[in-house]
């Protein structure tokens, strides 16, 4: 069932993709080929693999349970506050934050999650910012 | 002579403290990652790479650097395969199924040790394979036109989606979606942007290193939190390795093994798409047959842990040929290789040779120092590496997402990077749950500007004509071998393949 999905996914993103090709604006100035040719092969490829997956599909794959999935589905929402706030909080705090929170997840006490948080963000502080002087975020505080 | 020639000079090169120190770095690095399980070698050199641009290193020692990185991994790999039955990469899980049962039988040291030694044999072949045979596939490539060039670019794409995939689909489909990623951006020969749905972020085009490094780095991070797999494979297991010197006659046995393996894999690492897994699982089938008389392999064969890591470190030398003389990589790490030197703004191919031999020399000289260094490392000191493996990923983890996210952050210095990172991370774990093989994604993003280009020059050229593709002998042969590449596996190698997967995990990893 996992395959006919992906597989008509596939094919609806191969049609967007061929209209989003077809869309693209000819510049008066063009070559034989176009900007639109290379995109419509591709997207013909796309609709006739999908299409070829939905048809013959393979065993599904083991999903994770509802649980498993909203676990990941937090993380993801916690990365994405951490690329948002990253400039406004500075890099050592978000960091901090972030790995304690992927470290308490995977199965570390709270207090080893927030050691190794904070271990994680102070070494690649360290180690990339003041060893190889890399810019990091900078936040309010100056670090 | 002019061969031993330019070899000197890459010495000359590669022998500074700078560059000696990068090697040793990479080296030790390489090693770690490919010990632990859940980093290889393709998400490891991905997340270093920021590390090269940080450090502000040219072309040369970049490469030195991440290359370095990949002959370790392929070391690496087989520490914990031997002790553990875990393989640490995708290359090494081969390895498990004789170097385990030796390490039940308290000879762990002894295949540690066989095993460093098959390594290094098989990279010092391989090397010596890169040195004789990719000046010749320059010579040939200088003959390569544009329709020449593209008829390539389909080549690599269809043999590697004959082996990477037990679906051919799925190959082309993840073929497919990275070529339609590529094309994103502002088109280089009429300047309309494509594509960017009115995004000023998407005109320069989405950046491979991003997507890279989401795909490989941090869906690895989501497959752990799925699973919830926080405790270190290695924790309450004991680990002794014992004796570290093989037995003479042991060597002298796996010595003809080991020969040929090198050979093989070094073959099969030539080819486009096959790289270091098949390389060592063919040699470790071919091995079978043609010395298991007393069919003492998977129970604890030296020759059975020998074949596996020779095939797959001459396949991670082999692997470097068509990447560097032809600009088109066959496995996941050679790809990412390419796009360490296509951000530094170094086109590999025939031109390389002519124009930046220092480059390629250079890293030859360097790969050969490099794999003195990790026999040094993989023999006297394992026991360094074992260690490593009681680091629990509840830390590594973390670690290994933080810092993606630090050497985006690095380049790019945007949060928009970082949310199309994430994107890709999460598409990278749907795929590889759908056993969609991620290489020709990348391979896809990677090419497929160069691949449009030459496409378009070539019709251009002929005035039009879209025939003057397959119009001469040499592209034809190509589109010839293309196709063998697509349908040959469509019949014997679903065999292969599910022997393969049948060993490998099944999370649709990550192809070395």
């Amino acid at each position: 069932m996992s395959d006919r999905i992906f597989g008509a996914f596939g094919v609806a993103l191969a049609i967007f993709y061929a209209f989003a090709a077809l869309a693209i604006e000819e510049s008066f100035l063009s070559d034989a080929v176009g900007p639109k040719a290379f995109p419509l092969i591709i997207a013909t490829i796309l609709g006739l693999s999908s299409a070829l997956i939905a048809l013959r599909p393979d065993a599904a794959p083991h999903w994770p349970s509802l649980s498993r999935l909203a676990e990941i589905a937090a993380a993801i929402v916690v990365l994405a506050l951490y690329a948002e706030l990253l400039p406004e909080l500075g890099f050592v705090i978000a960091t901090a934050l972030a790995a304690t929170y992927l470290s308490w997840r995977l199965g570390s006490a709270p207090l080893g999650a927030a050691l190794t948080g904070v271990g994680i963000s102070l070494g690649i502080y360290t180690i990339f910012h003041l060893v190889l002087d890399l810019s990091l975020a900078r936040g309010p505080l100056g670090f | 002579m002019d061969l031993l020639n330019s070899l000197a000079d890459g010495f000359s090169i590669a022998l500074t403290w700078q560059n000696l120190g990068l090697a040793l770095l990479g080296c030790f690095l390489g090693t770690i990652m490919g010990a632990l399980p859940g980093l290889g070698p393709s998400n490891g050199v991905a997340i270093l790479i920021p590390l090269a641009f940080t450090l502000g290193l040219g072309a040369t020692p970049a490469l030195i650097l991440l290359t370095s990185v990949y002959y370790g991994a392929m070391y690496g790999g087989r520490i914990s395969s031997i002790l553990l039955n875990i393989p640490g990469d995708e290359p090494a899980m081969m390895t498990c199924l004789d170097g385990y049962p030796m390490a039940r039988a308290g000879q762990a040291g002894q295949a540690l040790a066989i095993s460093g030694l098959a390594s290094f044999v098989g990279s010092f072949l391989a090397t010596w394979g890169l040195i004789l045979l990719a000046p010749q596939l320059v010579k040939i490539a200088l003959l390569f036109g544009p329709a020449e060039y593209f008829a390539l670019f389909a080549l690599a794409f269809m043999t590697l989606g004959g082996v990477s995939s037990t679906n051919q689909a799925k190959s082309a489909f993840a073929a497919a979606l990275g070529l339609g990623l590529a094309m994103i951006g502002v088109d280089t020969q009429t300047g309309v942007p494509r594509f960017t749905f009115g995004e000023v972020h998407l005109y320069d085009g989405i950046d491979f290193l991003v997507a890279i490094v989401g795909l490989f780095a941090l869906s690895e991070v989501f497959i752990f939190l799925e699973e919830r797999h926080g405790s270190a494979s290695a924790e309450g297991c004991k680990m002794e390795i014992g004796r570290l010197t093989p037995p003479w006659s042991m060597i002298k046995q796996c010595t003809p093994t080991m020969l040929r393996t090198s050979g093989l894999g070094f073959l099969a690492g030539v080819l486009p798409g096959a790289g270091a897994s098949l390389g060592s699982f063919i040699s470790y089938s071919m091995e079978k047959r043609l010395v298991d008389k007393e069919g003492t392999f998977g129970k604890g064969d030296p020759r059975g842990v020998a074949a596996p890591e020779a095939g797959n470190n001459a396949a991670a030398g082999g692997a470097l040929v068509p990447m560097l003389a032809l600009g088109v990589p066959g496995s996941g790490t050679t790809a990412v290789l390419l796009a360490v030197l296509l951000s530094l703004n170094i086109t590999p191919g025939p031109l390389l040779f002519t124009q930046n031999p220092d480059v390629v020399w250079g890293l030859i000289a360097a790969l050969f120092i490099a794999n003195f260094m990790l026999l040094a490392m993989n023999i006297p000191m394992v026991g360094l590496f074992t260690r490593v493996l009681l680091v629990p990923p509840r830390i590594l983890m973390p670690l290994v997402a933080m810092v993606s996210f630090v050497g985006i952050y690095g380049i790019s210095g945007s949060s928009f990077d970082l949310l199309v990172m994430i994107g890709f991370g999460i598409m990278g774990w749907v795929l590889r749950k759908l056993d969609v093989p991620l290489v020709p994604i990348i391979l896809g993003t990677l090419l497929g500007n160069a691949m449009e280009s030459n496409l378009r020059r070539a019709v251009t050229i002929d005035n039009g004509d879209w025939f003057t593709l397959i119009d001469s002998p040499l592209s034809i042969g190509l589109w010839a071998v293309a196709i063998v590449g697509f349908v040959l596996p469509l019949i014997v190698g679903r065999v292969v393949r599910a022997k393969m997967h049948e060993r490998g995990d099944a999370e649709g990893s990550i192809s070395d």
